[in-house]
């Protein structure tokens, strides 16, 4: 927990994002991009967290999160991706999805490109057109999928000025979060508790796949993929409950694992190490999940403030799949469920509205307008 | 009532024409005042902030502007949000702390409570200070001088109110603290010893003796002996005076945190001590060196001679403290009143007139709390300092017998204060709720008042808000926000979220609304539209009889389509005869009945086909006393159908019915 490092900021944080490191390289991540909701005017602003001089010889950190530069972002940010290494996509909640680059020679952002009200309310009288808030962006140079309160669904290219897709009423209530399946496919949630899954080559506008949570329709608010094993998704809902889902198979998930005590905003695999999952919530909470560990080991976890949950419920059973390329986040042995999990953040009080990992390093940003940075995740 | 304690202070309304007659103001929300004026005004005149100024559209010719005026002008300061926030925290933290600890380690918490927010308050003041000298701006740079100058009277009060309130430290260690607090207060001697130590021969240095003065007169003995030792080997005449002198500052006896010798050993001590000081100045041992000769008056605390160095120590509080550490370094709690007077009126020498930081500050060493409270309150701009303060020392368990004649009790009057104010912050509105809820009296109340005033732009926000309000229980709260998304979402031709939002608040009514503008564009358009909702409503659908309907009609469409005919069937009639239906949908049903009335085999069996027939006639009776004439030719051709296919699928059943039975 030492090198928790906690930063405040003066405005309300809705998205913190590494910029994605070059193939190449393997230093730890350098710069992060933050988002801001519900000021009277809100930033989109670029962090370093030092270079590697600032470490001392003993490997720790020292020194907080530096502003580089930030610009004006017209409404809430409500979603922000790093398209590349220079540009960030960011979704507003007036409904406009804007690319800015990050110049990084003179340390300045600017804005690249714009769709202006690529998510609105259509009145039917007039045909006016309100803007409606975006809710989630992601994307994979050059391609951006956004969705919306309006259950539109966009699909941008950088290059574009118009929408190459747009399906409209795509989903009758609320869409809160997309991520991308496969190259032509992309998953969204929605506020009833459904998963869909869209595919780009199919011209009709209908999902190909749906899947649902049973009985209560909880809304979902956030869903990621599993890195290596694309058909594994993990999924977080309005009660904090963690959900993974075996999209080859059933339409219900394979399992509900009970988390946090409010709405769990955001849910991320790391992206190279995918046997640990992080999960941030409106309860304040900023959690570690770690299926990396033996049952033998875990004793000695115990007494570091550890937590073990346990399954709350198997929906869909794992009928004869080697258990030896099973994911631990499938596995339905009792003796193996057992996972670690710990608190980052200690004392919480408001919301943490995003988290995002990249090699050893973690960055979360709160509705207590500060930023926290945890450079040894694994140590 | 009671009497006014200051003058109400003016705020000149800019704008607003003097020969216009009266002034026109109505309170707005969120603690502020709307006054209208003939011409936009701009600028700072204290104590109410002058926010902004709205054109007023076309309402009259004379006043075409309103000025929105607020007071605690701080919570809009860009700046103290950090203070804000992090204090927040630690307030929670304070709240949470459990009751069951006791005696000493309840007071180390308080204590470290109380360090923590004394923390923030600083790194809010260095982040000021840096801003304020980066800028280039002289206006802002003037406007973070004077915000550093605040906090860090603001730090300096809350300091003495931790060693006489928190802490409460007993005679002799009393004065430790002090010294303490005199000396991270008075930061100018810092850059003075550098500058004197880096000259090429300092004890030829001009500030050599004033430095070595403000380390006596804060009692920093060991680096007066330091500096001493420079004069010393710089100047060989003076060298035996200045073992004198470094031998009496060594022998001076103080009582050590971690010491054991009592408070009489102390005094025996000192006294002996006193006695040879007193001896070398009566000898004449200094008499050469005037520099020397006054340090030895202050050491033996010679009031007059201390004062002499009145611009070196710059505040009566200082003079206070360095008098009491020469003078009666085992003083007690209760004697420093006696002390303090004296200190302030001989420092000020009956010149100047107490500034209100004097104020405050004489009523903490008289130890009365609420004066203390209650100057700040006057004096500061912002409610942050006196309700965390004076949630602290309600926490030390020091404010219990005081009542208020209105509200509660004054911790909860303040805290509802400053909560009030964060809430008409556009962003600091989240921090305000925890306030609310640790106030036990009026905190519900003024949360449900304050949240229902929240605009809720994004759903995510009203997320946020509902989560806010579902966790108190707050019912009344969650039915109106979720009726305003309802609202919103229908404006906005999104029934899909509308019936959510309805589902969410459990709002029947509203659900019947929206399923029958479901309905609605049903027989508009012949097709749903949003099937991924109604088919997915699962209990909801109960919440009322006509979103049951609508799921049930659904899955009259979804078995039709299925051509599962005799279920379908059945479920339409059951929507009729257990009066599900509602009865402006009936006409609707019996037609959709018509394609399986036609279909070749027989679906209706004839007691079936017998009900069909007695629910158009129900509907056509009910019609004739209502609207007796008013059937057009489209609607009796309508009926004319139904009926005679009822005849004819009542013909064949009857046939098939006596077939089957006779065989």
């Amino acid at each position: 927990m030492e090198d928790l490092c906690a930063k405040f900021v003066s405005q309300k944080l809705s998205k913190v994002r590494w910029r994605p490191a070059p193939a190449t390289a393997l230093q730890p991540p350098e710069l992060f991009a933050t988002g801001s909701w519900d000021n009277e005017e809100n930033k989109i602003s670029i962090w370093s967290v030092g270079a590697v001089e600032s470490v001392c010889p003993n490997g720790e950190y020292q020194g907080e999160p530096q502003l580089l530069c930030d610009i004006r972002h017209y409404g809430d940010v409500m979603d922000m991706q790093f398209l590349d290494q220079e540009r960030i996509v960011a979704a507003s909640s007036t409904g406009s999805i804007t690319i800015f680059r990050h110049h990084q020679n003179n340390q300045t952002l600017s804005v690249s490109q714009k769709w202006e009200r690529a998510h609105c309310h259509v009145d039917s009288d007039t045909s006016a057109c309100g803007g409606a808030s975006c809710t989630g962006v992601i994307c994979k140079n050059p391609e951006i999928v956004t969705v919306g309160e309006d259950g539109r669904i966009n699909l941008f290219r950088a290059d574009h000025k118009q929408a190459v897709r747009t399906i409209d009423n795509a989903d009758s209530s609320t869409l809160h979060a997309v991520t991308l399946l496969r190259t032509t496919e992309i998953l969204t949630v929605n506020s009833i508790g459904q998963l869909k899954i869209w595919d780009f080559r199919q011209q009709r506008n209908e999902p190909s796949q749906i899947f649902s949570l049973t009985g209560d329709r909880v809304p979902l608010h956030c869903v990621d993929r599993h890195p290596n094993q694309q058909h594994i998704v993990a999924t977080g809902g309005q009660d904090g409950m963690l959900s993974i889902w075996d999209v080859r198979q059933g339409s219900m998930p394979v399992s509900l694992l009970n988390a946090h005590d409010a709405e769990m905003w955001e849910v991320h695999f790391h992206p190279s190490n995918p046997d640990h999952l992080f999960t941030c919530s409106e309860d304040g909470s900023l959690w570690h999940w770690d299926t990396s560990v033996e049952v033998s080991e875990k004793t000695s976890f115990l007494h570091q403030g550890g937590r073990s949950t346990f399954l709350s419920h198997s929906a869909v059973n794992q009928p004869n799949v080697n258990q030896s390329v099973v994911s631990a986040w499938l596995s339905n042995d009792p003796t193996k469920d057992r996972m670690e999990i710990t608190n980052v953040i200690p004392n919480p009080t408001l919301s943490v509205n995003s988290v995002d990992v990249l090699g050893p390093c973690l960055v979360c940003g709160t509705d207590a307008e500060a930023i926290y940075v945890k450079r040894q995740l694994f140590a | 009532m009671e009497e006014l304690d200051v003058e109400p202070a003016l705020t000149l309304v800019p704008g607003v024409a003097p020969g216009r007659g009266r002034l026109h103001f109505q309170w707005g929300p969120g603690e502020m005042l709307v006054c209208e004026a003939a011409f936009p005004g701009a600028g700072n005149s204290a104590p109410l902030v002058l926010i902004n100024c709205t054109r007023h559209g076309e309402k009259g010719p004379g006043c075409p502007y309103i000025h929105v005026l607020r007071k605690d002008q701080d919570i809009h300061l860009h700046t103290l949000r950090k203070l804000f926030n992090e204090s927040h925290g630690i307030f929670v933290g304070l709240q949470r702390s459990d009751e069951e600890l006791s005696g000493k380690s309840k007071k180390a918490q308080l204590v470290g409570v109380s360090k923590n927010y004394r923390s923030v308050i600083r790194a809010c003041m260095e982040d000021m200070h840096q801003m304020a000298i980066s800028t280039r701006d002289p206006a802002l740079h003037n406007q973070y001088s004077t915000q550093v100058s605040i906090l860090s009277a603001m730090e300096l009060i809350w300091n003495l109110c931790e060693i006489l309130f928190v802490e409460v430290a007993p005679a002799g260690h009393l004065l430790l603290h002090l010294l303490d607090w005199v000396r991270l207060h008075v930061c100018d001697v810092d850059n003075m010893v550098r500058e004197v130590l880096s000259s090429e021969n300092p004890s030829k240095h001009e500030l050599f003796w004033n430095v070595v003065d403000i380390f006596v007169l804060q009692g920093r003995m060991e680096d007066a002996r330091h500096l001493l030792s420079k004069e010393a080997t710089a100047n060989p005449t003076s060298k035996g005076m200045c073992k004198i002198l470094d031998d009496l500052m060594k022998k001076m006896p103080v009582l050590g945190l971690g010491n054991t010798q009592t408070l009489t050993e102390m005094e025996l001590k000192w006294q002996h001590w006193h006695e040879e000081c007193q001896r070398y100045l009566q000898d004449g041992t200094f008499a050469s060196n005037p520099h020397m000769e006054s340090i030895c008056k202050i050491l033996l605390g010679d009031e007059n001679a201390i004062l002499e160095k009145k611009e070196l120590m710059t505040t009566w509080y200082h003079f206070l403290v360095t008098h009491l550490l020469y003078s009666h370094p085992a003083v007690k709690p209760v004697e420093l009143r006696f002390y303090a007077q004296s200190s302030l009126d001989q420092f000020l020498g009956g010149e100047n007139s107490p500034e209100p930081l004097d104020t405050i500050l004489m009523a903490a060493f008289e130890f009365e709390i609420h004066q203390v409270i209650k100057e700040c309150s006057i004096a500061l701009s912002n409610w942050w300092f006196v309700a965390h303060l004076t949630d602290l020392l309600d926490h030390c368990k020091l404010l219990q017998s005081h009542n208020l004649y209105f509200g509660s009790n004054m911790r909860e009057f303040l805290l509802l204060e400053y909560a009030s104010g964060l809430f008409s912050h556009h962003s600091l509105w989240q921090l305000g709720v925890d306030y609310f809820d640790h106030c036990s009296e009026y905190g519900r109340v003024y949360l449900e008042l304050h949240i229902e005033r929240i605009p809720l732009t994004t759903e995510q926000k009203a997320l946020k808000v509902l989560r806010i309000c579902e966790q108190r229980q707050m019912h009344e709260q969650v039915r109106s926000i979720c009726k305003i998304m309802a609202m919103k979402a229908l404006r906005n031709n999104r029934l899909g979220s509308a019936l959510s939002w309805s589902i969410r608040a459990k709002d029947a009514a509203f659900a019947t609304l929206i399923s029958d503008r479901f309905l609605k564009d049903y027989c508009e358009r012949g097709s749903f539209s949003d099937l991924d909702l109604i088919d997915n409503l699962g209990p909801s659908m109960l919440l009322s009889d006509r979103l049951t309907f609508l799921g049930k009609y659904r899955e009259f469409h979804r078995l039709y389509g299925e051509k599962r005919f005799s279920e379908a069937a059945k479920l339409l009639l059951m929507l009729m005869t257990a009066h599900i239906a509602p009865c402006s949908f009936w006409m609707t049903l019996l037609t959709d009945a018509l394609p399986l009335l036609e279909q070749k085999e027989v679906i209706f069996s004839a007691e079936q086909t017998y009900e069909l027939m007695r629910c158009l006639e129900d509907l056509t009776a009910g019609k004739l006393d209502n609207q007796k004439l008013q059937d057009d030719d489209i609607e009796t051709t309508k009926v004319e159908m139904l009926r005679l296919a009822f005849a004819r699928n009542l013909a064949r059943a009857i046939v098939k019915e006596g077939t089957l039975e006779g065989s």
